[in-house]
């Protein structure tokens, strides 16, 4: 066997144009299978960090009114709102796979906010408990973040993110500083963000554009207690729940709806928790990719099948020069079966080298795509091999012709000719 | 007897024709024997030879070699006879061109199983044998004819068959090579190998202790009271 394959290298090297070109099928077949794979699978990746925030596994549970998001902005409905009461929130804490979970309220686009003579248009208001910073997974960057002490004594202190920040304060250190939210002072305790292992976060396509896109005037956390002071008694909250795992965000979300719904009367249809199916987004949103792509993997597989007829068409030519070889490895006592696998061996290890040239420039080729049309790529090494292993049969299977023919060549034929 | 072969009838399909080209010959040798067929061209020579060297079944008659029935044999076993009992030599050589001398001499070891190493080494004491040992990193093509013919030799030798058979061996080369030629085979015959030689050159033939003609199929002695017609 190793004797077949050194003749088998020794073959191919000692016709190189002519293996490369056999192999140029099998190449270009195998390069363009691994680049749209990895293109796949980087986006495919990329969709589902971006949605699910690569490892946060948080769920927004909010209140819809009819199928937009209720924001109390706009006071839009006139329907009773709903209270989430204290039973409900450790129901939902409970709950299998939730490791934590936040309620809070929320104006998508607040005026009125003032340090000094700067003002800050358009930005986000929460009153959050003291969940909100862990289950979203954000971490205090400077100053503190709430104790319960703030929430007793309705001390009137907010925090900021780093937007809101850079929006209020242009040269300025915010910690300590006092800032007017709907003509009521606050003072700034401190600076949060994003904790550092994970990538943006992004909980929502809204999220993901303004994250992405225009960055908003920022995010202002104030204690829930105070929010009936610059705002309205009974507002209704919205919930944040995380999951243990990826796969039971969508079970943990719809759980936790359900508790919520729970206190809204049967007759308001209009007003619901629903939660946001993320996963269910991004599995919509990598199918889709991968319906695309899978396609265009049928006909890669085409010029790989183009490929291995190309390999049987020289590998028949070869015997028929090598004729005169093949009858003298016979007269000298070579069996049948060693002219077989020598002729396979040589068709599969052509193949298999064409499958590993097919490989390195098909990750060549990705990260050409990828720089020049900005897609992330994730080279899938089970593809790799699968590919490297498939060129391989491919060799077998269309050497298997060639290979027969070679074995029953009548040696004095074979030898005759001259 | 080494080779026996009774009755031997070969034909040939050309085109709707059947062509006897062997009829009814007889033909045996003793262990060590050297001998030469002579005979004109088409005469059925190399068909004979390529019955004897299990390259070709006949189409009736028996043959046994080294007391084996050879018509009994399977195709594996017939590849087998010509790796351990038979050598070949072939008028235009046969080498395989991208191949050293010593890779080419080495090919039988190599299908009879003998491992890498010393297969290199027994092959380097063929080449030794036949007077090439500075010469077996060469390729065919850097090689005389005669030096080619020798490796080929070396080759045909290299399992240490019993019989060797040669087809027109010095054909294709000039009054020296041959000669060189000749001088290994009276020295493979002394060391008790058994030889079958075809040639068209009375003088090759003169280095065979026994001569046969072959003429239309059939197989005559040498010196014989009608040998003398060819
Ligand atoms: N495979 C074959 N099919 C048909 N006819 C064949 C075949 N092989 C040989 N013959 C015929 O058999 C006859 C004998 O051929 P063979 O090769 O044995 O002659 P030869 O004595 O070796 O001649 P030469 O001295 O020219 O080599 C020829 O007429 C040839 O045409
Ligand atoms: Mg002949």
């Amino acid at each position: 066997m190793l004797e077949n394959i050194r003749l088998a290298f020794q073959g191919i090297w000692s016709h190189k144009m002519r293996s490369f070109l056999t192999m140029l099928g099998i190449i270009i077949g195998i390069a363009s299978i691994i680049s749209i794979v990895s293109t796949i699978k980087g986006t495919s990746e990329q969709i589902k960090e971006q949605l699910i925030g690569a490892g946060n596994n948080a769920v927004d549970v909010l209140l819809y009114d009819g199928s937009a998001e209720y924001d109390a902005s706009w006071g839009m409905t006139t329907a009773a709102l709903p209270q989430i009461t204290e039973e409900q929130k450790d129901k939902i804490l409970r709950l299998d796979n939730v490791e934590n979970a936040t309620f809070f309220y929320g104006r998508g686009y607040s005026e009125n906010i003032y340090y000094m003579d700067q003002s800050m248009q358009g930005g986000k208001v929460y009153g959050v408990d003291e969940n909100y910073l862990d289950t979203c997974g954000y971490v205090i960057q400077a100053g503190r973040g709430f104790v319960r002490a703030d929430y007793e004594n309705y001390r009137k202190v907010v925090l900021l993110d780093e937007e809101a920040a850079g929006s209020l304060f242009k040269d300025e250190m915010p910690l300590g500083k006092t800032i007017e939210i709907m003509g009521e002072p606050f003072v700034v305790v401190g600076i949060y963000t994003r904790a550092e292992t994970f990538q943006p976060i992004i909980n929502n396509y809204e999220e993901y554009y303004s994250y992405y896109g225009d960055a908003g005037a920022g995010t202002l956390l104030l204690p829930s207690s105070d929010w009936p002071i610059i705002y309205k008694y009974d507002e209704a909250e919205n919930a944040i729940v995380r999951a243990s795992t990826t796969e039971a965000m969508t079970k943990v979300g719809d759980r936790a709806a359900k508790i919520l719904n729970e206190a809204i009367p049967e007759e308001s249809t209009q007003i619901k928790y629903k939660a946001n199916n993320n996963l269910k987004t991004v599995e919509d949103q990598q199918k889709l990719s991968e319906s695309t792509n899978g396609q265009l993997l049928w006909i890669a597989s085409i010029s790989l099948l183009v490929g291995g007829i190309g390999v049987m068409n020289i590998m028949l030519v070869s015997v028929t020069e090598r004729t005169s070889e093949i009858g003298l490895k016979k007269a000298i006592g070579a069996r049948k079966n060693r002219i077989l696998f020598q002729f396979l061996t040589e068709a599969a290890v052509l193949t298999s080298l064409g499958g590993v040239a097919g490989v390195i420039s098909g990750i060549v080729m990705a990260n050409v795509i990828s720089r020049m049309a900005d897609i992330p790529i994730a080279i899938s090494i089970p593809a790799i091999i699968a590919s490297v292993g498939f060129s391989m049969v491919i060799g077998i299977v269309f050497g298997l012709l060639p290979s027969f023919k070679a074995a029953n060549l009548n040696p004095i034929d074979a030898l005759r000719r001259d | 007897m080494i080779l026996e072969l009774k009755s031997i009838y070969k034909e040939y399909q050309q085109g709707k024709l059947v062509v006897p080209v062997l009829k009814h010959v007889d033909f045996s040798m003793e262990e060590g024997e050297y001998t030469a067929i002579m005979g004109p061209s088409g005469s059925g020579k190399t068909t004979l030879m390529n019955i004897i060297g299990c390259l070709d079944k006949a189409t009736s008659g028996e043959f046994y070699m080294d007391g084996q029935d050879v018509n009994k044999c399977s195709e594996n076993e017939m590849s087998d006879l010509r790796l351990r009992k038979l050598g070949f030599v072939f008028q235009s050589f046969h080498l395989l061109p991208k191949q050293t001398a010593l890779e080419n001499v080495e090919m039988p070891l190599n299908y009879a199983g003998v491992p890498r190493k010393a297969r290199k080494e027994i092959a380097f004491r063929a080449l030794e044998r036949v007077g090439l040992a500075e010469r077996v990193d060469f390729k065919p093509n850097q090689l005389s004819g005669g030096q080619m013919q020798r490796v080929a030799i070396a080759r045909a030798m290299v399992n240490d068959p019993k019989i060797l058979l040669a087809d027109e061996p010095t054909g294709a080369l000039d009054t020296k090579s041959s000669q060189q030629v000749m001088d290994l085979f009276q020295k493979l015959n002394e060391e008790g190998v058994t030889i079958l030689m075809i040639t068209h050159d009375p003088e090759i033939a003169q280095y065979a202790g026994r001569t046969v003609l072959i003429r239309d199929g059939e197989l005559m002695e040498k010196g014989g009271s009608d040998g003398e017609k060819a």
